[in-house]
């Protein structure tokens, strides 16, 4: 088993795991975020939950900052194993000829997610933390005894740099499940009478999920 | 048509290469690319010039031998075609062309616009075969009944002609495409079943000690396949592979 991880099918198919993996985790994410739009309660409470409950807390919790930190370092080993695989470029490429950008430029949306994440767990993982597990306060509330998530969502989203950080990361995202979400099913072998449905719903995932999350941004800047 | 060429020159795999511009007059549109070559390398030898050196044979897109990386798309700018098949119609006149060899670490350039593609032999010969008796009482292939969707798709993969154009076009230069090709014309069939397992390890135990990069799904290949050999050959072989894998 472990000369099946270290061939390039698969190491590509621990990718298209992690990947799939990101893509649910992206979906939960989504679903309490956009709960802020319609109800600050619902909001606070959902995210109360979360930040609290054990399961959550210390077995997801590791399990996704394991899941990003594979997904980066095995995308960078392939990405050191397919520049080697060429290490002479050709003179006059044109690969828009033949590929989308998208799936040409995969390390590069990656990247620019990766240095976005940076951004996200400086607002709001290392706070939460801090608060939590530092000044061991779980109760979730402000002085006044409110529920102060989103109190501190709303507040993160007055700067309009931030938010204007925030809106050009998730086109980033865009782009990268626009290529991520079929590649990752034909890395683990699914090519069948389903992948053209699968391709449409995964351009819908890939433009409908990012827009979503830019949508809560905005929201959040005009109505704080 | 009157044409100007940037070609890359290469003494030999142990020099650097570069591009040398040539001007070529009286190209007909009915000429195949090779053809034009062909009417380069006249006036360079008459000139006491050394010819370009590229790989050709058959003429007529079935053997796989010729290659080149035309204005940047293996086998130039037409599709469904290898570059014996390309006319020259498919230019204009007063055009610039960049005519280039494979490239991929794999694939390392002999001379000129050559390159040796030996490592596709070597995955071949690491699992692309089955065992057949053949000494006297072979029996027919025919005999065996097979479904006719398998049998349609085992002979659609069995048309790869291993140019090595999917290497040439993937950015990665992975040979996924080739790969999943050999394995599949074998894999849909009784006669591949035998050895099915330990096919697929080896070839793609070789084709990564060759130093072919990995699929990253861009589908460059399946553009550029003078052959059409599609994507559904690596997801197959993806499954093959985890299938042969969990069982060995």
């Amino acid at each position: 088993m472990s000369g099946i991880l270290n061939s390039s099918i698969g190491r590509k198919f621990a990718m298209a795991l992690s990947a799939f993996f990101l893509m649910i985790f992206l979906l939960q994410h989504f679903a309490i975020n956009i709960l802020s739009v319609f109800s600050a309660d619902t909001f606070n409470e959902a995210s109360h939950f979360m930040g609290t409950f054990w399961v959550v807390q210390y077995v997801f919790q590791p399990i996704l900052i394991l899941g990003v930190l594979f997904h980066f370092v095995m995308g960078m080993i392939l990405e050191i194993r397919n520049r080697n695989a060429r290490k002479i470029a050709y003179v006059k490429n044109n690969g828009s000829a033949n590929s989308t950008w998208m799936s040409r430029n995969m390390i590069w949306t990656g990247g620019a997610i990766l240095l976005f994440l940076g951004l996200h767990f400086y607002d709001f993982w290392l706070p939460e933390i801090n608060t939590k597990f530092i000044e061991g306060d779980m109760s979730g509330t402000l002085a006044n005894g409110e529920y102060r998530y989103f109190e501190e969502l709303q507040h993160k989203f007055v700067d309009v740099w931030r938010v204007a950080l925030y809106c050009l990361a998730f086109v980033f995202l865009a782009l990268h499940l626009l290529h991520g979400f079929s590649s990752a099913f034909q890395s683990v072998g699914a090519n069948n009478k389903y992948t053209r449905g699968l391709k449409g719903f995964g351009k819908a995932y890939a433009i409908i999920i990012p827009l979503g999350f830019i949508f809560i941004a905005l929201y959040h800047h005009f109505n704080h | 048509m009157k044409l100007t060429l940037k070609i890359w020159r290469q003494k030999n795999a142990d020099t650097k290469g570069k591009l040398v511009d040539y001007q070529i007059d009286g190209i007909e549109g009915d000429m195949s690319f090779l053809e034009m070559l062909d009417v380069l390398n006249e006036q360079l030898i008459n000139k006491g010039e050394e010819p370009v050196a590229f790989d050709h044979d058959c003429r007529e897109g079935i053997c796989g031998t010729c290659s080149l990386y035309i204005n940047g798309e293996a086998h130039g700018p037409d599709r469904l075609v290898t570059t014996c098949q390309l006319h020259m119609r498919m230019f204009n006149d007063g055009d610039t062309i960049h005519i280039e060899p494979f490239r991929a670490t794999a694939f390392p350039v002999i001379k000129d616009l050559v390159v040796d593609r030996s490592s596709f032999d070597r995955i071949q010969h690491a699992g692309g075969f089955i065992s057949v008796n053949t000494s006297g009482n072979t029996i027919d292939a025919n005999a065996i009944p097979i479904n006719k969707h398998d049998a349609d798709t085992a002979f659609e993969s069995a048309t790869c002609i291993g140019c090595g154009a999917c290497v040439a076009s993937c950015k990665n230069s992975s040979a996924m495409l080739f790969v999943g090709a050999k394995v599949s014309q074998f894999a849909l069939l009784p006669q591949g079943k035998i050895e099915a397992t330990e096919r697929v390890l080896n070839m793609v135990k070789q084709m990564d000690e060759e130093g072919f990069g990995n699929c990253t799904n861009t589908g460059a290949c399946e553009v550029e396949c003078p052959k059409g050999i599609s994507l559904e050959n690596i997801a197959r072989l993806n499954r093959e592979y985890l299938a042969a894998g969990l069982k060995g």
